[in-house]
């Protein structure tokens, strides 16, 4: 299986990039680790006329530290966000999300940006974004906007980015007193999620201020559990509360049916994986 | 055409390729370097794992336009320049650690990676660090063991003087041709 030719541009700067974009027109596409675009066009799923290459864009790697955030360059490599010590601190969800995504070799080519960009509903780093309340900074031919979280996924496979745009980076709200956890349940052969819980909770004693959870492949794009959200917010934290929260964890949620799970299952795990997900998040004793 | 430049296994190789060409053709029918193979060439087998810049990658899945100015290396770049076997080949040897061999590259290329991070890993971490190979044959047992023997001949070695086994890639190495070396000079 080989690639449909195409022309192959290596822009060193994030200008050139936009400029190379805007140039190829509306049949190119953006190459980042490349860990799903080369199989996409291999498979000829992608036949773009031009593949825009950003890994000679080195301002676009790492990760920098912006006051009450952490800027992570969209080519950023997952195997670097792990090892990031300022992620580690600052943004533990995001670390204990990445280590669960695919194998060793994916991670050393995939990126930050690119995992989000593609927003595939099984994706994870989507639904950690959209907990974190994330913000990306993206640059086309008319200039850099931000866009939250909630309004960059659009739909399956598709974000708010035009096909002339570029995401340059990504900002982390540090979260500082919240405790967070990614709840994923896969097969053991496959790391991709059949659903996955991403929870930030803010306590205050024996309660429950705060709560955002967002759940992953529960239909088209990352959705947040606002049922549940809602319930948590000045609830005791106890297992009891937190269980009859958790059960509305599937309401305004689409999950479809595949090979590996049904969308009742998807449903019913939902809720089990949040429960899991608030109580490690918040330190809520479970018993089962 | 895009001109790349790569060092692969110690020696440099300058072309001009196609930027569709994916960096384990450029490898097997450009380079020859046909010890790293492709398996299921949907980036799930990890059959053509080779190191690039020191970390693994599935080879099926990058171009090899993206991999210009890297340094490169397969499983035919570890031996040592008189034949000795690296650890972790010589304890796939030892331990009957394949079966009919065609994941052998790149389990031994991804256990390579996985020991340069983490030199005394548990049998669990052995078997997470792998995830991205798959054996058909299942012969998952006897590869955990050779890994743990072979990270345990490391930890051995690493006090002393390197051997040529795990020496940097620098001069030549493995079974570049003569021609080849010529060209990277
Ligand atoms: C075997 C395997 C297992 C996997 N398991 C998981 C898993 O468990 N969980 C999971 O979440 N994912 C998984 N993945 C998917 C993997 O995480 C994604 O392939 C990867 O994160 C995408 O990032 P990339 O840098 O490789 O992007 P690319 O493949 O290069 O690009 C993906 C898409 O995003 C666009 N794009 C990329 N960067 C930008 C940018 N900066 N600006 C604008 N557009 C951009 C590209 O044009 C393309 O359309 C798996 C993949 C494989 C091959």
């Amino acid at each position: 299986m080989i690639p449909a030719q195409f022309e192959y541009a290596r822009p060193s700067s994030v200008q050139e990039a936009v400029r190379a974009l805007a140039e190829a027109g509306e049949d190119a596409k953006v190459l980042a680790g490349g860990q799903s675009l080369i199989p996409m066009l291999r498979m000829r799923l992608a036949v773009p006329s031009t593949v825009i290459d950003l890994g000679g864009v080195s301002d676009m790697r790492g990760v920098r530290d912006d006051g009450d955030a952490l800027a992570i360059g969209a080519m950023t490599t997952y195997a670097d966000v792990i090892r990031d010590p300022m992620v580690r601190e600052h943004a533990p969800l995001v670390v204990q999300a990445t280590e669960t995504v695919a194998d060793r070799q994916v991670r050393h080519m995939g990126t930050f940006g690119g995992a989000l960009a593609h927003a595939d509903p099984a994706g994870d780093m989507p639904s950690v974004a959209l907990a974190l309340d994330m913000m990306f900074d993206i640059e086309g031919p008319g200039g850099r906007r931000a866009v939250p979280a909630g309004e960059f996924f659009v739909d399956y496979f598709t974000s708010a980015l035009s096909p002339d745009e570029i995401l340059v980076s990504v900002r982390v709200p540090k979260l500082p007193g919240w405790g967070t956890h990614y709840e994923k349940f896969n097969r053991v052969a496959q790391a991709w999620a059949i659903v996955g819980v991403a929870a930030a909770v803010r306590r205050s004693g024996d309660t429950i201020e705060k709560a955002r959870i967002a759940l992953t492949n529960m239909g088209p794009t990352p959705v947040r559990a606002r049922g549940v959200e809602e319930a948590l917010a000045g609830a005791p934290a106890t297992a009891e509360a937190l269980a009859s929260a958790a059960a509305r964890a599937d309401e305004g949620t689409a999950p479809t049916g595949d090979v590996s799970a049904s969308s009742e299952y998807r449903s019913y795990l939902a809720t089990v994986l949040t429960r899991r997900a608030v109580a490690a998040a918040a330190g809520i004793p479970q018993d089962g | 055409m895009s001109r790349i430049s790569l060092k692969v296994d110690g020696v440099r190789y300058d072309d001009d390729v196609d930027p569709r060409t994916l960096l384990v053709h450029h490898l097997r029918e450009h380079l020859g370097k046909v010890g790293t193979v492709v398996g299921c060439d949907t980036t799930n087998c990890g059959a053509c794992t080779v190191l690039m810049g020191g970390k693994s990658v599935k080879s099926c899945t990058v171009l090899a336009a993206q991999a210009d100015g890297q340094e490169i290396e397969t499983v035919e770049g570890l031996a040592g320049k008189d034949g000795s076997l690296h650890p972790v080949q010589q304890a796939f040897h030892d331990s009957h650690a394949l079966q009919c061999g065609y994941c052998t590259p790149g389990m031994i290329m991804a256990a390579v990676d996985l020991l340069a991070e983490n030199p005394e890993p548990t049998d669990d971490e052995v078997r997470e660090g792998l995830e991205g190979n798959l054996c058909r044959c299942t012969g998952y047992q006897n590869i955990v063991r050779a890994v743990q023997d072979a990270a345990a001949v490391m930890r051995a070695e690493v006090p002393a003087p390197r051997d040529a086994g795990t020496e940097p890639m620098e001069g030549t190495r493995g079974t570049t041709s003569p021609a080849a070396e010529e060209v990277a000079r």
